[in-house]
């Protein structure tokens, strides 16, 4: 297990963030950690890369202890936070090399990484203008490569993609796709359903300080439900009238019926409209999607 | 070691950058001092025997400039997030606020030096051997020292870059209830008593004295002022850096 807490807590003065939070990540997965605002994904990632102590439990991270060895955690993660932590006034490549002398990189060996690195986040021909003047998304990809300089055993992403254009969050993507590749474990929070599952091979959903829910996202998909048949009509009452057969939930013209997403199942329901005389326009089948996952659990925890 | 040197690098580079930071630290200090020299030298004696009395006084007033730069640039750090970055990283707090001090240090002898060569141009003739200019600068540099780590200190702790630039409020007031522009004879028993014993005054009558080739008096009570707030402003500063991690 590369991260292991056990009941972690955390309090700013009468407000809990952290109740307790009991979490185990094996090395070389992707973990999301998913939740609305202020249910404590930052403090989480704070805590478990040095930033914040914990009021209480403990938390070993890489093998160590996030408080009693601090210094050995720092020199096996990486971390990007929220906002860009780079130097706005220093160049891409000032960035780069200060990280890696910082960690320990002769001045050639540094100058070369940052090299590698510029290319390959596509910052070559940025590489010595002011940060300042560059854009949302070449600042998150600078901040990813910042991480980077020195290889993480692990590294945490906080919303990593919060405020990106479509365009720049799929470049995001495709580099965390290759650490991943790379062998790197990933933590991530966002507050993207569609970035937790395309990314992640686990999510942890965390509300109220504590967990909600933990597994695969299909997992997650399954629990809160099998697919839904949505059933179009030409008026309300034609609507109302199949209810009465098929049961459900109306809603104006439209009818969402619970279904195991068989064939064998749809064809009943069809039989019986038929059978009923009750006209259907339209017939659409969902599955449940994070955003159904995360809106159950929230709304039924809080 | 490469971690603080790097940490250095990046403060002066990024100072070298801050067009407002080299004005307030550099171009303020040298317009206070030919506002001293011109507009109350006359009314105090002479504008020749004025700046001679004064340029210590000067040079102890852009330490507070200096002072206030450092904590507002400490402030601004603080709040973005390349400090956290630095602290995720095997980075000790110590050298990050090395950076910004020796940083702070360096703008403060240029601030000495541009104040000092426009005063030469306004007349201003010490009577210091070479020796007595390399004491004063001395006394000068502990001094700075010193306060920079104070004023880093208080970078630490404001909330904002608005409240770190409070401590200019202090550290520009402080020198006018000194000898700096006045000596301190001229002033009320109650105040003077205050303007005597506060550690700006040893300095400023150190520096002034080693300047004017005159017999110091008040050297050791200089260094012990200025030593004993770098000790204490230096383990403040770094014990501060270390417990932002409780927040």
């Amino acid at each position: 297990m590369i991260v292991e807490t056990e009941g972690l807590t955390k309090r700013y003065g009468s407000t809990t963030v952290l109740s307790g939070l009991d979490l185990k990540i094996a090395e070389g997965s992707v973990l999301a950690l998913l939740g609305p605002n202020g249910a404590g994904k930052t403090t989480t990632i704070r805590i478990l890369s040095t930033l914040t102590r914990p009021d209480g439990g403990t938390a070993r991270v890489c093998g160590s202890d996030v408080v009693r060895e601090a210094a050995a955690v720092r020199g096996a993660i990486s971390l990007t936070g929220q906002y860009a932590a780079v130097d706005e006034e220093q160049t891409g490549r000032e960035n780069l090399v200060m990280i890696a002398r910082l960690r320990g990189f002769a001045r050639p060996k540094a100058r070369a990484r940052a090299l590698g690195l510029l290319e390959r986040f596509d910052l070559t021909e940025a590489a010595d203008r002011r940060v300042r003047t560059y854009s949302g998304g070449m600042r998150r990809r600078l901040d990813l490569a910042m991480s980077l300089v020195a290889r993480p055993r692990l590294l945490f992403l906080d919303e990593p993609t919060t405020g990106l254009d479509p365009v720049s969050r799929t470049t995001m993507w495709d580099a965390i796709g290759d650490l991943v590749r790379d062998g790197v474990t990933i933590f991530l929070t966002t507050q993207y359903l569609e970035e937790a599952d395309r990314l992640a091979d686990r999510i942890v959903v965390l509300n109220n300080g504590g967990v909600v829910a933990d597994g695969t996202a299909d997992a997650l998909k399954s629990s809160v439900g099998g697919t839904r048949l949505d059933l179009t009509f030409p008026s309300a009452q034609d609507a109302l009238r199949a209810q009465a057969v098929t049961g459900g939930v109306a809603d104006g013209v439209t009818l969402s019926v619970p279904s195991d997403g068989s064939a064998v199942h749809l064809h009943r329901v069809l039989d019986d409209l038929l059978t009923a005389q009750a006209g259907v326009l339209r017939v659409s089948a969902h599955r449940p999607t994070l955003d159904d996952v995360f809106t159950s659990l929230t709304a039924v925890a809080a | 070691m490469t971690a603080s040197l790097t940490m250095i690098g990046r403060s002066i580079r990024l100072s070298r950058r801050n067009l407002d930071l080299v004005i307030m630290s550099i171009v303020l200090p040298v317009l206070m001092m030919a506002l001293f020299v011109y507009v109350f030298g006359g009314a105090i004696g002479s504008v020749q025997s004025y700046v001679d009395y004064v340029v210590p006084g000067i040079l102890v007033l852009c330490t507070g400039y200096g002072a206030t730069s450092t904590a507002m640039s400490v402030a601004d750090d603080m709040k973005k997030g390349v400090v956290d970055r630095f602290r995720s990283m095997p980075v000790s707090g110590f050298s990050v606020l090395t950076g910004h001090v020796v940083a702070s240090v360096a703008r403060n002898a240029l601030a000495t030096s541009a104040v000092v060569l426009v005063a030469l141009l306004m007349g201003f003739r010490p009577a210091a051997s070479v020796t007595g200019w390399v004491l004063a600068m001395g006394v000068l540099l502990l001094y700075v020292l010193a306060l920079s780590w104070l004023a880093a200190g208080f970078g630490v702790i404001a909330r904002t870059v608005e409240s770190a630039s409070l401590l200019g409020f202090f550290m520009l007031f402080i020198p006018y209830l000194s000898s700096a522009f006045v000596p301190v004879e001229t002033m009320p028993t109650w105040l003077r008593a205050v303007s005597e014993h506060q550690p700006i005054t040893p300095v400023i009558e150190t520096v002034r004295t080693l300047l004017n080739d005159q017999p110091v008096t008040s050297g050791w009570l200089a260094l012990a002022w200025s030593g004993g707030l770098l000790a204490v402003a230096f383990g403040w500063a770094t014990w501060l850096f270390g417990r932002i991690n409780r927040r």
